[in-house]
């Protein structure tokens, strides 16, 4: 029987980015005594530096506060955190599918924006109700009637409930915990059926194995039971369930209906456990899985190889332990005639790659090179064979290439109309297919576009966000592959081919690009002993070069009374640069001019 | 030259005013304090603090003294005469000790001074020229014209010595070939014995670092163009370019500052200044009152090693012998011989000044396959 969950409510927030998300969750934490004052450390729910750092949310996290509202009555308020960015939209989405509500954070100096919007609409799609919330009062320049006018007339939300709060000060937030009480619907579910749960995140623990976070759908779930993942079949007996404490697990008799929790088993490796799979019992199997599974599949690619040469296995071991948390990372061992042994490694977008990498440099402490991205391209070969590439050094010889297909993917803007103009030069520069435009809301506007891939992989979203001053926010999904005129740019450093460097492009950029590939090197490239000419090449035709002038000055002229120490440490200090450089035949180039290359700038 | 008798630098941290490119250890006063000079005195005599390092305090043989700053030429004949007294107290001093005293030429009573000086053995005169146009004088932080530095160097002479060495600047903002000539061509007609010429480095904590955007400064290749420009024109005109930033006629090199690159001991008195002595690397804290309370000198690691040997000699015109050195040093070698950075004689191998430009470069990759 289908009974109410009267004292739960799930929830998330969902706000544009610096709107106060981590602030406020850390409030509620602290209201509810979830946290210990003492313990609080800023933005409890974004514990890995890189994510303190960035601002945004890399994982989702979960965590359960205990409430006594006004009416007296305890409640459990389960807060679902999301993250935030298009990289990750598989994992909002299935962390909005597991809550029944969710708060829209609006800041009270800036009002709705774009992500203010992306969000509420996912939300929306997975029929959430919302609370809206008007952050930053003590602000200054805090307007709270205008944001709500603006709210109620673009996103269409009443706020004559929405609380009007400082999460910094803690002024109201109070009230925040009593709106959700009020207004999130409380779950449903039967504690009878065969048990299911959705997977909204799951985190390799290394002495529980993985931890499967769910929200439980129908069902009971205890400690001993044989559970069922749906999606890959694999079993497990549970070793643990429980509830969600800020700083720890809080184990249980079980889970049901309702609730958010968490299973052990001792499970490997996320691939075992992956988001969006569903979990049943093995004797008493539900009927169909939960909706919307997805098997979250790399889309770009890159070499990664160490500095050092000697640090291949520490490189490989590290890459093993990151996978056993991130279902979505790939590798396999490759080489490189430039870089040497290393690994080539799948992702879901840019940003998922630009933080393994930063967590590979920063927890493991390697020092890498990394190659130029590339997606997958279909090769149709003159003998009628296909073969998929996803490594530019690999792209066979023209001559005995019928044709090239390259995925493409359909894409959203969101964006206020006045930046239609910019998006659509943008979105035009980058090959783009315009399809259609609507307006959602106010003059906000969904612009549609058909884009190739490795056109939006590499920069596209800063030079988005560049042109729209941060308003814009963009969302793409791969539809196919299509038949395209690529070529692929060779560079040569003093004559020879840099594998590492090469290059998959439209016939059409080919010479532009070429033109400023040459130029980034040639200024990240320092000066060396010898001048270095600078070639770009597609098959054996140069289309670009520059000169790296010889270096002329590196000397320590005075003697500074004899204080040799300082020379020596300062020869010690070129030494520790040359670390991060690497050789290639007679030319050092830093890790920096990889990255230049990488990040040519949308706007040229 | 003795390649075995210690070197002894003396610091006077003191100046009139700081020069904007300057990070040497100075404070800004008109005179030298006498709580300084007898704490150097006394240090000198008694080396309380060196003892820890040179063990044996007696019987050191020295045939070099060195008055570098901040300001020398702030000291008063008298204090000068305290100095080289205490000095000749604590060392055993050779007859023919070179004793070189800074000068600015802008110090008062310079005359005295030199007069003084001369009759307490001092024989060789460094002299802050920079450069010969008032102009680039200026931006240097050099108060009076060249005409004080013609006026030094004749009272100099006038005192009875004739061992002059002109300090000379390259790299000043909008400076060119030009005034570099007529710099050297004002030293040569002023009968520099010495030249030293260092390319202007903007050290952090300058004020030159500080305002840097403010001004014109050579760029890499210019700055590199001009020091060419100079060894050539020098050395055309009978200079030996014995030293990186270094030039003198035969026989005229300045014996205290070869002890540094010949790995020959040395001590240093006053904040900031460098001592090598048996085989260890010391040095005063850059701190007066430290130096005057008697904190003891600061232990630097030890010296004395074959990399440091590649150092410092590469910077010499003697260079280093390729005798017994790997493979792969030889080619590297050969390879900047090849391109006009060096040059291999008799087995051994030195820069050119093409090569000093990049030495550092050329140090660290001789030094990573040595």
């Amino acid at each position: 029987m289908i009974t109410k969950k009267e004292h739960i409510r799930n929830f998330s927030i969902i706000a544009h980015i610096d709107h106060g998300k981590s602030t406020l969750a850390d409030r509620l934490l602290e209201l509810t005594e979830t946290v210990a004052k003492r313990d609080m450390q800023q933005q409890i729910l974004d514990n890995m530096d890189i994510e303190k750092e960035r601002g945004i949310t890399i994982k989702a996290r979960a965590v359960t506060l205990h409430y006594k509202a006004n009416d007296g009555k305890e409640y459990e308020l389960n807060l679902i955190d999301t993250p935030g960015h298009v990289d990750f939209n598989y994992e909002v989405s299935r962390s909005l599918a597991a809550c029944e509500g969710a708060i829209l954070i609006v800041d009270a100096t800036q009002g709705v924006e774009a992500q203010t919007l992306a969000n509420t609409y996912l939300a929306l799609d997975h029929d959430l109700e919302l609370v809206p919330v008007v952050n930053k009062i003590d602000l200054p320049a805090a307007d709270p009637d205008r944001v709500c006018a603006d709210v109620e007339e673009i996103i269409g939300l009443d706020c004559s409930i929405a609380p009007r709060v400082s999460a910094k000060t803690g002024e109201n937030v109070a009230e925040v915990l009593e709106k959700i009480v009020e207004y999130i619907p409380c779950p449903e579910g039967d504690d009878d059926a065969p048990f299911k749960a959705l997977v909204f995140d799951s985190v390799y623990d290394n002495y529980k194995g993985v931890i499967v976070y769910v929200r439980v759908m129908d069902g009971v779930l205890r400690p001993g039971d044989t559970m069922k993942m749906m999606a890959t079949g694999a079993q497990f007996t549970v070793v643990e369930v429980g509830r969600m404490g800020a700083t720890s697990l809080e184990s249980a008799s079980e889970i049901k209906a309702g609730e958010v929790g968490y299973i052990t088993a001792s499970i490997k490796s996320v691939v075992d456990a992956r988001v969006g799979d569903t979990v049943t019992r093995a004797d008493e199997p539900a009927n169909e899985p939960l909706p919307g599974y997805k098997k979250a599949n790399p889309m770009v690619f890159c070499g990664i190889y160490p500095a050092d040469g000697a640090d291949y296995e520490s490189l490989r071991e590290a890459l093993e332990k990151l996978q056993l948390n991130d279902a979505a990372l790939s590798f396999e061992p490759e080489t490189s005639g430039a870089l040497g042994f290393g690994f080539r490694c799948g992702f879901l977008g840019l940003l998922h790659l630009e933080i393994i990498q930063e967590r590979l440099e920063r927890e493991y402490d390697l020092d890498l090179v990394s190659t130029v991205p590339s997606v997958i391209y279909k090769i149709h070969l003159s003998d009628g064979s296909v073969v998929d590439i996803d490594n530019p050094t690999n792209y066979p010889d023209p001559a005995i290439i019928d044709f090239v297909e390259e995925p493409i993917a359909d894409a959203h803007i969101y964006a206020p109309s006045e930046y239609v103009g910019t998006i659509m030069d943008l979105c035009q520069d980058r090959r783009g297919i315009f399809k259609n435009m609507d307006y959602i809301a106010g003059d906000r506007v969904d612009i549609h576009y058909v884009l190739p891939v490795n056109e939006i992989i590499y920069d596209f979203f800063d030079a988005l966000k560049t042109r729209t001053r941060g308003y814009a926010s963009f969302d793409y999904e791969l539809t196919g592959y299509e038949r395209s005129n690529l070529v692929k740019l060779d560079v040569l450093l003093n004559g020879d081919l840099i594998d590492a460097l090469s290059y998959i492009i439209h016939s059409e950029k080919a010479y532009p690009r070429a033109r400023k590939i040459a130029e980034k090197l040639k200024d990240n490239i320092p000066r060396q002993m010898f001048e270095i000419p600078v070639q770009i090449a597609i098959g054996g035709k140069v289309i670009a070069r520059e000169t790296i002038k010889a270096m002329r000055k590196d000397v320590l002229a005075k003697c500074y009374g004899g204080d040799i120490t300082r020379k020596k440490k300062l020869l010690e200090k070129q030494k520790e640069g040359k670390k991060r450089m690497r050789q290639f035949g007679t030319v050092e180039v830093p890790q920096e001019a990889f990255m230049a290359i990488l990040k040519l700038d949308g706007q040229d | 030259m003795d390649r075995t008798k210690t070197g002894i630098y003396i610091h006077i941290p003191f100046c009139r005013s700081k020069c904007p490119y300057c990070d040497f250890y100075s404070l800004a006063s008109s005179e030298c304090s006498e709580q300084y000079l007898t704490a150097l005195c006394n240090e000198l005599s008694d080396k309380k603090r060196l003892k820890e390092y040179t063990g044996e305090v007696e019987g050191i043989e020295i045939d070099t003294v060195y008055f570098g700053g901040g300001t020398p030429s702030l000291m008063t004949p008298y204090q000068l005469s305290r100095v080289l007294k205490a000095v000749r107290t604590g060392f055993d001093i050779s007859s023919d000790c070179e004793i070189t005293l800074e000068c600015n030429p802008s110090s008062k009573g310079l005359s005295e001074l030199l007069f003084a000086a001369a009759d307490e053995g001092v024989n060789r005169i460094s002299l802050g020229m920079q450069s010969s146009s008032d102009c680039e004088r200026r931006l240097l932080g050099r108060r009076g014209g060249v005409s004080e530095v013609e006026n030094a160097v004749k009272a100099a002479k006038k005192a009875g010595i004739s061992n002059i060495s002109l300090d000379v600047m390259i790299g000043v903002p909008d400076s060119n070939e030009d005034t570099v000539r007529a710099s050297l061509d004002k030293a040569m007609e002023l009968d520099a014995k010495h030249i030293s010429a260092y390319i202007l480095k903007i050290e952090e904590g300058t004020y030159y670092y500080k305002h840097r955007e403010r001004y014109n400064f050579p760029d890499e290749d210019k700055t590199a163009d001009m020091y060419l420009f100079m060894s050539e024109y020098l050395r055309n005109n009978g200079y030996i370019h014995y030293e990186i930033s270094n030039f003198c006629r035969d026989g005229f090199h300045s014996r205290h500052n070869m002890k540094y690159w010949d790995g020959v001991p040395y001590l240093g008195f006053g904040p900031g200044a460098h001592s090598f002595f048996n085989g260890k690397r010391f040095y005063f804290p850059r701190d007066i009152n430290a130096f005057i309370s008697e904190s003891p000198a600061v232990y630097d690691g030890d010296g004395g090693d074959e990399e440091e040997k590649i150092l410092l000699s590469l910077r010499t015109f003697r260079g280093i012998s390729l005798d017994k050195r790997s493979d792969s040093f030889i080619k590297k070698a050969e390879l900047y011989e090849k391109y006009g950075y060096g040059k291999i004689s008799d087995g051994n191998f030195s820069l050119t000044p093409e090569g000093y430009l990049i030495s550092n470069t050329i140090i660290s990759e001789l030094l990573s396959v040595n």
